[in-house]
């Protein structure tokens, strides 16, 4: 005679008048393969756990957002913000698609670089960037934008030295209505500050000012930000053609678009909340059409854009590593990726899910990684099903800020794979080893 | 280890406390264990029962009921006796 299947014991008291802040428990329904491939046999493929990407879903995504705004208006580019994901694999899915390359380092520019982009179609962004950056930006006719005074000084000097002139946008900072006000970066609209600035650089007639930047900060869930910022970039321009009979080539609204993620404290889910691109292109564009400039003259529009391109596009598997009680009473699971790989959970209240259907009950959980560190927990509370060691999860929407700001902490980094829009599955990071590690470590001689 | 006499069972899955006015749900596996209790059976006797009728090691099941019957106590559905 078979026997039956088997699932954990379960009791749960029942609280009246205490419903979850949803108004009932969501049974988080699994996920079993990622564009049909079986996420277990991934797993058993490639090792656990496993940074999968999505091909199709990248392009989808990204064609998704140029629509909204080239529908709206004549002259749209991206360019694809390294730092979320400098994949090599990611980025060139992105060039493919049209993208441009923004970067903030040294090492994020020659990253572009080796990707095939061409020196016009960087765009130079942050607050530090070496003399030896700056020159290289300079002789490949890159876009610097100018973070502050020291750098457009530095700027005038390497004009004379090279006698080449640089390509520049000034970023500027200002009031959306958004807390906080990110006002590190950039030169201050409000208080004259950015005027100082774009006076210099027009007086100086060294450099050219080809455009105006902001990026007015991350995960903005308000679009009527998007269009004050606009309004306050074209007015900027308006004043350049009135003072200076100067007109920039562009401007640049820089990333910040929330993804569907759900942020910490929210008392709703981000796939409910999060605006589409539709409404951040109505903001931004409809802005840029009530300002003055003449609509056979309208400015290139580019956007940075970075977690909405990539988020969706990324899944973390992994393998349950064992279940325990806390003090409390309350469960306790703890999976084979932590915040070592999701660095994003500092944030969000990531989206996992068992990889296979294993039980209809839940259970109020806590979801620990398996770093020996109290900070290394994935989920504080939520109703999970009841795992056992071995079983499968996948974390959802990971694309984007893990494999960039991933730590080597404790144990080495897993590998990444893309699944192609054929189906096809490719290794695009490998897992690392120790030998790896050790590749970049020397040992004094008394020490061998 | 016994049930408490008291704790009312429902087929459906449900289980009420009297004496604190608490409700529970349970699964079936669940039910079934705290059944065998209320029947006054061991835990060896009904580890023996659920590997008779479930497709689960023995060392799994130890692990899982152990841990269940840690929850009946902290719950306090079920007393100590001279047993343990
Ligand atoms: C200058 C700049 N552009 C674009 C981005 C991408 O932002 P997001 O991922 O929020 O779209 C960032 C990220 O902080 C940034 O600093």
């Amino acid at each position: 005679m078979g026997k039956i299947a088997f699932e954990r014991p379960l009791i749960q008291k029942i609280q009246a008048g205490l419903p979850s802040k949803y108004g009932m428990v969501r049974r988080p329904e699994p996920i079993e393969d990622i564009e049909g491939i079986s996420i277990e046999s991934l797993l058993k493929e490639y090792g656990s756990p496993l940074f999968i990407l999505s091909e199709k879903v990248l392009r989808k995504t990204y064609k998704e957002a140029y629509r909204a705004f080239s529908s709206r208006y004549p002259k749209v580019q991206f360019a694809w913000s390294y730092k979320t994901n400098y994949l090599n694999a990611v980025c060139k899915i992105f060039h493919q698609e049209g993208s441009w390359a923004e970067v903030v380092s040294g090492f994020e520019y020659e990253k572009a670089l080796t990707n095939g982009v061409s020196g016009s179609k960087i765009i130079f962004n942050g607050p530090f960037k070496s003399r030896e950056d700056l020159k290289k930006a300079i002789e490949n006719d890159s876009l610097i934008h100018i973070d502050h005074f020291d750098e457009l000084y530095e700027l005038l000097n390497l004009a004379r030295d090279l006698e080449k002139r640089p390509k520049v946008a000034i970023r500027v900072n200002m009031d959306t209505g958004i807390y906080p006000q990110w006002d590190r970066f950039g030169f201050n609209y409000e208080n004259g500050e950015a005027w100082d600035a774009l006076n210099r650089i027009m007086i100086s007639k060294e450099i050219d000012l080809l455009g105006l930047h902001t990026h007015i900060g991350t995960y903005i869930m308000t679009v009527q930000a998007y269009e004050k910022a606009a309004l306050k970039l074209a007015d900027l321009a308006i004043g350049l053609q009135r003072k200076y009979k100067h007109k920039i080539k562009y401007i640049d609204m820089g990333g910040g678009f929330a993804s569907k993620n759900t942020l910490k404290g929210a008392y709703y889910p981000g796939s409910d909340t999060t605006p589409s691109f539709d409404d951040f292109a109505e903001a931004i564009v409809s802005a840029l059409m009530k300002s003055e400039f003449k609509p056979d003259h309208l400015p290139l529009l580019i956007l940075e854009t970075g977690r909405a391109l990539v988020d969706d596009a990324g899944w973390l598997a992994g393998t349950v590593v064992a279940n325990k009680r806390l003090a409390d009473g309350r469960r306790a699971t703890i999976i084979d990726a932590g915040v070592n790989l999701l660095f994003t959970s500092f944030w969000y209240e990531h989206d996992i899910r068992p990889a296979k259907h294993l039980s209809e009950h839940t259970e109020d959980t806590t979801i620990y990684g398996p770093l020996c560190m109290n900070i290394d927990v994935i989920r504080d509370h939520i109703q999970f099903p009841l795992l056992k060691k071995g079983d499968p999860y996948v974390v959802r929407r990971v694309g984007a800020y893990n494999n960039t700001q991933w730590l080597q902490f404790i144990m080495p980094r897993p590998p990444v794979i893309l699944i192609d829009t054929q189906g096809g599955t490719h290794i695009i990071r490998d897992k690392e080893t120790l030998e790896t590690l050790n590749h970049c470590e020397h040992l004094p001689e008394h020490l061998t | 280890m016994k049930l408490k006499k008291n704790i009312a069972i429902s087929e459906t899955g449900f289980v009420f406390d009297p004496t604190t006015g608490d409700s529970y749900t349970l699964n079936s596996v669940g039910m079934e264990i705290l059944s065998l209790l209320k029947e006054g059976l061991s835990r060896e006797a009904i580890s023996t029962k659920i590997l008779e009728k479930y497709d689960v090691e023995k060392g799994v099941l130890e692990r899982y009921l152990y841990d269940f019957l840690g929850q009946l106590k902290q719950y306090q559905l079920i007393e100590e006796d001279d047993e343990n």
